[in-house]
């Protein structure tokens, strides 16, 4: 049969670039699997020449006991939330007025796009640098104009900065999916709702909103999946001091800086069940969302 | 009550004049009907009246007194869309009270209008679907619903029938006609099918680029089309309009024979044609004739004649029945 044929054909095809893409996936992920079940101290004279102890769940139990655990869950959720927040309420707020007629809309776009291109170490350091800095920054300076004391920005108020510092990231995303969305509500709709007597603040909770929902779902549920990894913002700001540790930044100390790679690989297996568990609850809610 | 007029209402887009100054006055409980080409600037003076353009100068009242600067909400009347402009994301329930919920009417209340909306409507049975899960007619229904709720002076249509296919638009014709009956209710509806603007309306208000070209009861604007323009969008299949020898025993430089005020022989008359295209309806025959010298006239004759391409046929205008036009296309 000429079908059964080009079939198998395909799946020959197709073989090497699905065994890249799961090999890609399956070692590594084996590999932490492997670790974290043994001792691996690499300072400590452990190596995998020299064959490494079978401690069973110790390093499990380890790192959820460690007094980092759960501040760094709770910073984890606190970022991810903050961020998710602002960027939603900001992006809508932002595409509104994106959506209005204007002199030079297709410059101005482009401007409100451009800090997604920004590398997320880049902005770390600017807005460390340049803007949080207590002596030199910018901010620093707003505030001895007005005759304040500077704010010590990535100290006194750290956890509020990260946030800043992510959202202003992530807002564009945000921003455009959510610009798209407005442009694709019906004119008449609004048109209707005027004239059944809807003042603009009820035509935008009765009509704008709902049409949002959808696109809304979409942002919340890529943000998060992004946002539970984010690393380079805190390495170059706080590295992770003043109660800025996240779960991806306490996996990072533990294998990198205490070099107890099996500790950090424990940790790796409950981030992986952490954003499983955040993905399936949100595709479930985006399924629903798509069905109506 | 539901008078409306509009006293040297005009419209302008930047450079572009839609609407050169208008009067127009529309009668309480009168079924008007905008008909005119795409373009002619019909849903422009619809939504002047609705309130959704604001006009460049002139004046519209609305029950005596001035509306031209009131808000859309505030002017009582309720305005059908092209798209039905349901709220996707509402039962049909909520689609249809969600005026009465604006206008923060007891619910209690709104429920007993809802109700009494959708049983004339015949909705009762779909009011906890959506509207992406009711027909193109249903939907249209809901939208009549969510006008009929709010008890508007006046209804605005914008034509509101070109979704649907042509059986369904027969029915809903008769349907909103039989609605105006039961209502008695001022209606303004905007067509470019002169089909609607016949069987519709009282008055029919015939736009061409902006202007009013002429405003009548259907039966006015059949026998007396004041000129060419209306002569020939009033009526199907087309009037058809000779000039030169053809014109000149009547004494003017066009005249215009309806297709069905011709008599047609195979043995004498006054021209002589060949018979292009004959469309059998078996109630009607629509015969496209080519007269000798090269014009084309249309026929429509009875259902069973025995006519076919390339036969030679002979053409008898009713002498009583012919208009006649001048050198500006106005009636003589």
């Amino acid at each position: 049969m000429a079908t059964q044929h080009s079939r198998s054909a395909a799946r020959f095809m197709m073989a090497p670039a699905v065994i890249l893409l799961l090999g890609w996936m399956l070692v590594p992920l084996t590999m932490t699997l492997f670790f974290s079940f043994k001792k691996y101290l690499p300072l400590r004279g452990d190596s995998l020449a020299n064959g490494l102890d079978w401690v069973g769940f110790d390093n499990y139990v380890r790192f959820v006991t460690s007094s980092s655990f759960w501040p760094s869950i709770y910073a984890t959720l606190i970022i991810v939330g903050g961020v998710l927040i602002i960027t939603v309420i900001l992006g809508i707020l932002l595409a509104i007025l994106l959506d209005q007629p204007m002199w030079g809309q297709g410059v101005v776009r482009i401007f409100v796009i451009a800090p997604f291109f920004v590398m997320p170490t880049v902005s770390g350091l600017v807005w460390k640098n340049m803007f949080m800095d207590p002596v030199n920054g910018i901010l620093a300076h707003l505030w001895r104009f007005f005759g304040a004391a500077p704010v010590e920005w990535l100290s006194q108020a750290s956890m509020q900065s990260i946030i800043l510092i992510v959202s202003w990231q992530w807002l564009p995303f945000a921003t455009l999916i959510l610009l798209t969305a407005i442009q694709s509500l019906d004119s008449e709709q609004l048109e209707a709702a005027e004239m059944d007597g809807a003042p603009v603040l009820k035509r935008f909770w009765y009509i704008t909103l709902p049409h949002l929902s959808r696109a809304i779902t979409i942002v919340i549920l890529i943000q998060t999946i992004f946002l539970l990894s984010i690393f380079a913002e805190i390495f170059v700001t706080t590295a992770g001091a003043f109660g800025t540790k996240t779960l991806t930044y306490l996996i990072f100390q533990r294998v990198l800086e205490s070099q107890n790679v099996g500790l950090g690989s424990a940790g790796g297996v409950y981030a992986i069940i952490l954003a499983n568990i955040v993905a399936i609850f949100l595709m479930r809610i985006v399924g629903k969302n798509l069905d109506a | 009550m539901g008078n409306i007029s509009l006293n040297k209402v005009s419209k302008t887009f930047g450079d572009v004049n839609v609407i050169p100054p208008l009067d127009l006055e529309i009668e309480d409980g009168e079924f008007v009907v905008f008909v005119g080409p795409s373009g002619c600037g019909k849903s422009t003076l619809l939504r002047l009246i609705a309130g959704l353009e604001d006009t460049t100068s002139g004046a519209i009242h609305i029950d005596g007194s001035d509306a031209t600067s009131v808000p859309p909400a505030k002017r009582g009347l309720a305005m059908v869309f092209q798209s039905y402009a349901l709220y996707p994301h509402m039962t049909v329930r909520k689609n249809i009270g969600f005026p009465l919920k604006m206008a923060g009417v007891d619910p209690a209340e709104a429920n007993k209008k809802i109700e009494n909306a959708a049983s004339v409507l015949n909705l009762t049975d779909y009011m906890d679907r959506r509207p992406g899960q009711l027909s193109g007619g249903q939907r249209q229904r809901v939208a009549i619903g969510r006008a009929i709720v709010r008890e508007p002076s006046a209804f605005l249509f914008d034509e509101p029938l070109s979704n649907l296919d042509a059986a369904l638009r027969v029915n809903m014709r008769l349907e909103i006609t039989e609605l105006h009956q039961q209502l008695k209710t001022t209606m303004i509806y905007v067509t470019h099918d002169q089909v609607e603007a016949m069987t519709m309306a009282d008055k029919i208000v015939v736009l061409h680029a902006g202007v009013i070209e002429q405003v009548g009861s259907p039966m006015e604007l059949y026998q007396n089309p004041r000129n060419l323009f209306v002569a020939g969008f009033i009526g199907s299949p087309k009037m058809n309009f000779l000039t030169g020898k053809f014109a000149e025993p009547y004494k003017a430089k066009t005249i215009g024979i309806r297709p069905e005020h011709t008599d047609i022989s195979t043995k004498s008359g006054d021209w002589k044609g060949t018979v292009g295209v004959a469309e059998h309806l078996g109630s009607d025959t629509f015969l496209y004739i080519t007269i000798d010298g090269g014009d084309s006239f249309t026929v429509r004759a009875d259902g069973e004649l025995d006519i076919n391409y390339g036969d030679t046929v002979y053409l008898t205008p009713r002498k009583d029945k012919v208009h006649r036009f001048d050198e500006d296309g106005l009636a003589l």
